[in-house]
């Protein structure tokens, strides 16, 4: 597997963003009076440009002192126009196929990333947590699929027969990976992460968002990112490609004081939020 | 002992001509001589002049670091005579361009590519050394450290502190404070504005107590709304932030390219009087070429 994990770290410099953000990107900053807040929204719903631009910010190449932990923070840190430049260097790229060629649909798959991220935020506020630390929740669900797109993009036909599996025998996606290709997604994308030198708090959720773990074991940010995940898939906005589940691990039923049924009940917002976030990557 | 000259005071263009005698018409560059090194802030057309001081010197080991690599802070740099001569020694430091990837050593290759110079990098003959610097790296320089914060501008600017024991001096490059992108009644307003209070902070932390702090002072503050996002700082800016760090000399420099002696001494008169008098306030200067101040 390590020979693998090389030959992917070094195809996924390569890899494009998602079709919505490359045409808006490269719209927006074509004129010279863009306005820095509309490409942040868009970097920010777009989990390829966002990991890109968080690895070549936190890469220690360039040397910052700090760890840049979201887009927002990066402006401020690294400036407008390095970001600007960053995200129109990734459009310039080339744009992700609407539907691979191992059969992901990609617009489904962007909708899951958002859909987990803006559920993630929403309940990380709900534990308490303040706007600065919420926006890790946003990303560690934006970025947590962020294997599955490397997979769909280079191992198109391992990965099309890992979905053809999850259809027809029901086992799980992680299952079916491990067993086409050696490895799971999760692996995948949290080795890249940490290669990456991404913040901790997100090479975790994408690495252990699958993970089983005792109360106690776990952290805030991973568990929301766990139960968004399971949720988005209850409320069947968008698909990744895996199973739907109809519980919460224990430890996370544990964390919000109730199953599932009760905690999606107990959103408030929830239609509301998701619908933002559709409406956004419908334009 | 510890002193510096500015050999180019100007900001984004060289602006000779009878208009600009008194404070100069080069681009950025600051020689500092601290013991018997020789460390220089920035390549402007200011290096050429004094390059041309630096002849009795050799052979010489002197030392540049490159706040970024915008044309008026590297444009004096093929012609730094002292990479010509064999024996002296040029180190150059500078940051890495996150978006490029290429470090500090593309100012100076680049320029000499054939099109744009008739002698190839290949063909200096001094001992040419490149040194990549992450953000707070501490460069020791006999006894000089010099090290550095990332600033704010359109490309990625190093503002560097120089310390000899007890004698400090800050330069800022090309630096305007961030601003909040989001409005006020926006959601994200108090994150970002979380974000820019870190990152001031990051920046006085170095620049606290220093004896002297060089400033990007470009605009008034009735110009700077037109310029806002253009990396630049006013003399607001540069009053606030020398007081807000405490320093004991404030020198305004990157003169903007059409201000004329007159003007220039008529915006700084009416900063100070928009800007009265506070205990314990620094003293503030208009950067002149040629100007030798010891610290």
């Amino acid at each position: 597997m390590s020979d693998l994990h090389q030959q992917l770290v070094q195809m996924v410099d390569k890899m494009p963003a998602f079709p919505g953000s490359v045409n808006k990107v490269l719209q927006m900053t074509s004129a010279i009076d863009c306005a820095p807040k509309d490409l942040v929204q868009v970097i920010e719903h777009d989990p390829v440009m966002m990991a890109k631009i968080l690895k070549l910010v936190n890469s220690a190449y360039f040397g910052l002192s700090r760890e840049i932990t979201s887009i927002k923070h990066g402006v401020v840190f690294v400036g407008l126009n390095t970001i600007k430049n960053l995200a129109i260097s990734i459009a310039t790229m080339g744009m992700l196929p609407k539907t691979g060629p191992a059969g992901l649909d990609m617009h489904n798959f962007l909708l899951h990333s958002l859909g987990t991220a803006t559920i993630a935020k929403l309940l990380g506020k709900r534990l308490g947590v303040t706007s600065d630390k919420a926006t890790d929740y946003f990303v560690g669900g934006l970025l947590h699929d962020i294997g599955k797109v490397v997979f769909a993009q280079f191992m198109p036909q391992e990965m099309e027969r890992a979905l053809k599996r999850v259809e027809t025998e029901g086992i799980s996606l992680s299952l079916a990976e491990t067993i086409e290709i050696g490895a799971d997604h999760a692996q995948l994308g949290g080795m890249l992460a940490e290669k990456w030198q991404l913040p901790h708090a997100l090479s975790t959720c994408i690495k252990e968002h699958h993970v089983q773990k005792l109360e106690g074991d776990s952290n805030m940010v991973l568990d929301c990112v766990v139960a968004a995940n399971i949720i988005v898939k209850q409320v069947e906005f968008g698909n990744a490609g895996n199973l739907v589940e109809d519980r919460l691990p224990s430890h996370v039923a544990a964390r919000f004081g109730m199953e599932l049924d009760e905690l999606l009940e107990s959103i408030r917002d929830l239609d509301e939020e998701l619908e933002k976030a559709n409406a956004f990557i419908r334009i | 002992m510890m002193k510096f000259t500015f050999r180019g005071v100007r900001g984004s263009i060289p602006s000779p001509g009878p208009k600009t005698v008194k404070y100069g018409g080069n681009t950025t560059c600051i020689e500092i001589r601290a013991n018997d090194e020789l460390i220089i802030l920035d390549a402007g057309t200011g290096i050429f002049p004094l390059s041309q001081t630096l002849f009795s010197e050799f052979p010489l080991t002197c030392h540049i670091f490159i706040s970024h690599t915008h044309w008026d802070h590297i444009q004096g740099l093929p012609f730094f005579i002292p990479m010509f001569v064999a024996g002296n020694t040029v180190n150059i430091y500078g940051g890495q361009d996150p978006v490029t990837g290429n470090g500090v050593q593309e100012a100076l290759s680049r320029q000499l590519e054939y099109a744009f110079f008739p002698i190839r990098e290949a063909e200096l003959s001094a001992k040419l050394e490149y040194i990549a610097l992450s953000e707070n790296q501490v460069v020791d320089i006999g006894d000089v450290q010099v090290t550095n914060v990332l600033m704010n501008h359109p490309a990625l600017n190093y503002g560097y502190k120089v310390t000899l024991g007890d004698k400090s001096l800050f330069f800022s490059g090309d630096h305007e404070w961030p601003y909040n992108i989001y409005d006020p009644d926006d959601d994200d307003y108090q994150l970002f504005e979380d974000h820019i209070t870190q990152k001031r902070k990051s920046i006085i932390d170095i620049v606290a107590g220093v004896d002297v702090l060089i400033v990007d002072t470009a605009y008034t503050d009735a110009e700077y709304p037109a310029k806002k996002g253009w990396g630049h700082g006013s003399f607001s800016s540069s009053i606030e932030m020398a007081r807000e760090a405490k320093v004991k000399h404030c020198f305004f420099t990157h003169h903007e390219p059409t201000r004329s002696d007159g003007d220039l001494e008529k915006v700084f008169q009416e900063a100070l009087d928009e800007h009265p008098s506070q205990p314990d306030d620094p003293k503030f200067y208009l950067a002149q070429e040629e100007f030798t101040f010891e610290l």
